[in-house]
């Protein structure tokens, strides 16, 4: 009977450890929930071959056979730093953030929507782009910034934000008039050490991460990481970071807002407008 | 009876302690680094664009990718030991990274794997903090004139260069170190690595733009013992 014991129990060690194998050898199962999806990586594998590879790369760090003619180098997933994350600067995007960076595409970038995929379909790619690089392994997605509520869009909130505006320094990159022409604006560059240019308000409707003014409001509190735009989280109150958003809309002289009418029917406001430019296109060429 | 014993076992490990203590704590290494070869010519930086900085300088600001002294040598050298010393913890004092005329002080900055790192603008303007490591988390923030100073910290060793992106000849670098066993080499290149217990150690100089070289070094009791290290510069 003990040995008969022994025996058993030798079995149960031993399926133990072959049900822990998967891990220990590095082909562990990726599974992402975005919503009520579960992704897949290997099903995200045959997908990223088809659609991924000749930008991101096949080894996913961003050097596939078109990279050489991409002004703006397509993402090196090995390294997993992400522009677009409502987490903070230096850590890792949810699940959510990339779901939702393949179904819009980067604006003005050669990064077009996937919304001709199915939402199962980037589900199971953002499990696949999660088994490039180990730092998703050792390190958990950063927990998501707090949007508050937006007040109340008034002709002070956009002021506030006018000299928010002036005090943070914004200008230095983006130029006084939002049109993406600072001082430093031509020195700048990404972490593959291309020249990158600054958004440029006066031109654009659509910001690289988003549409809507919870995104503004994510994108200068999360930093673009990667990017010379840094995180202004430590530095702006939230009823601060909305007036910022309120004025900044004012800037996109050439998109339709709620705020870019009310800061025309001010005289300030009506002034400042006529007089903003707008040439080139947002990402910053061709601004003269 | 029994009192007197534990009374003078307590003593004589008292004793044991003090004389432990009181011991020359270790042994040294020392030593200079040099170059050999023509060195890059320092550039001078234009800070016409950020007048706030600008003022603060009565005489003209020099890249610091190289900095020579006399008789050739090499200031800004990282001298630490690579091999032969267990981790340590960190300390909690902050290492402290100051941005005050538009530069890093100091140019190099060498503090521990986890140590608190305080970082500080002093000037009239926004800076953003972009260190760019390989290894540890990226991250890129703002510190607009007047805000309380930053606190970051680094969890795995490694050499991280440092920049500002809205002025671009900000340049800087970050040493993050496994132990406290380590130096900056000084003005006139020389360094010196003290209370090191008896072993064999591999000491490493680094430098941002020559890179790096070992050697290995035993050292018994408390004993000096001298390592130079010589650099081969390039004018480019």
């Amino acid at each position: 009977m003990p040995t008969l014991m022994k025996i058993s129990v030798r079995i149960c060690l031993a399926l133990l450890v072959v049900s822990f194998l998967p891990a220990l050898t590095g082909a562990q199962k990726v599974e992402t929930h975005v919503g009520k999806w579960t992704g897949n990586a290997d099903a995200g594998k045959a997908l990223y071959f088809r659609y991924c590879w000749g930008c991101h790369g096949f080894r996913g760090d961003g050097a596939g056979e078109n990279a050489p003619y991409l002004n703006i180098e397509p993402r090196n997933f090995v390294a997993a730093t992400f522009k677009c994350r409502s987490t903070p600067t230096g850590t890792l995007p949810t699940d959510q953030d990339i779901f939702n960076t393949i179904e819009r595409g980067l604006d003005n970038s050669n990064m077009p929507s996937w919304v001709t995929l199915t939402d199962q379909n980037r589900a199971d790619l953002v499990a696949f782009i999660k088994t490039f690089s180990p730092r998703w392994l050792m390190e958990k997605a950063g927990d998501p910034i707090k949007v508050p509520p937006e007040p109340k869009l008034t002709v002070e909130s956009i002021q506030r934000g006018q000299q928010l505006f002036q005090k943070l320094e914004c200008w230095k990159c983006h130029g006084q008039q939002g049109r993406g022409d600072g001082p430093s604006a031509s020195t700048l560059t990404d972490n593959n050490d291309q020249p990158i240019r600054p958004y440029n308000f006066a031109a654009g409707s659509r910001f690289k991460c988003g549409t809507t003014n919870e995104d503004v409001y994510k994108i200068f509190n999360t930093g673009l990481d990667g990017t010379p735009m840094p995180s202004f989280a430590d530095v702006v109150k939230p009823d601060e970071a909305w007036d910022l958003v309120h004025y900044l809309r004012t800037l996109q002289v050439t998109h339709k807002s709620p705020e870019l009418a009310l800061w025309q029917s001010t005289k300030d406001g009506a002034a400042l407008i006529a007089a903003t430019k707008s040439s080139g296109t947002p990402t910053g060429s061709g601004v003269r | 009876m029994r009192n007197n014993r534990l009374g003078a076992a307590t003593l004589a490990a008292l004793l044991v302690t003090v004389i432990v203590y009181a011991r020359p704590s270790g042994g040294t290494i020392s030593g200079k680094v040099t170059f050999e070869g023509t060195p890059a010519k320092p550039k001078t930086i234009d800070m016409s664009k950020e007048p706030s900085c600008a003022k603060q300088h009565a005489t003209p600001v020099m890249t610091e990718g190289v900095v020579t002294g006399p008789g050739n040598s090499l200031e800004n050298v990282v001298v630490y030991i690579s091999a032969g010393i267990p981790d340590e913890a960190a300390p909690s004092t902050p290492a402290k990274f100051e941005q005050k005329g538009c530069q890093y002080l100091p140019h190099v900055l060498a503090f521990q794997v986890n140590q608190p790192l305080e970082i500080v603008n002093d000037d009239q303007t926004s800076h953003n903090i972009h260190p760019r490591p390989m290894i540890n988390r990226e991250w890129n923030k703002s510190q607009p004139q007047g805000t309380p100073p930053d606190f970051e910290k680094y969890d795995k060793p490694e050499f991280i260069p440092v920049k500002c992106n809205i002025h671009p000849w900000m340049s800087g670098e970050f040493a993050v170190m496994k132990n406290s066993h380590y130096t900056i080499s000084s003005e006139d290149g020389s360094f010196t690595l003290p209370n090191l217990p008896a072993g064999k150690y591999t000491v490493t100089a680094w430098h941002e733009t020559y890179g790096d070289q070992s050697m290995e070094v035993t050292i018994g009791g408390s004993e000096s013992k001298t390592v130079n290290f010589v650099f081969k510069a390039r004018p480019y």
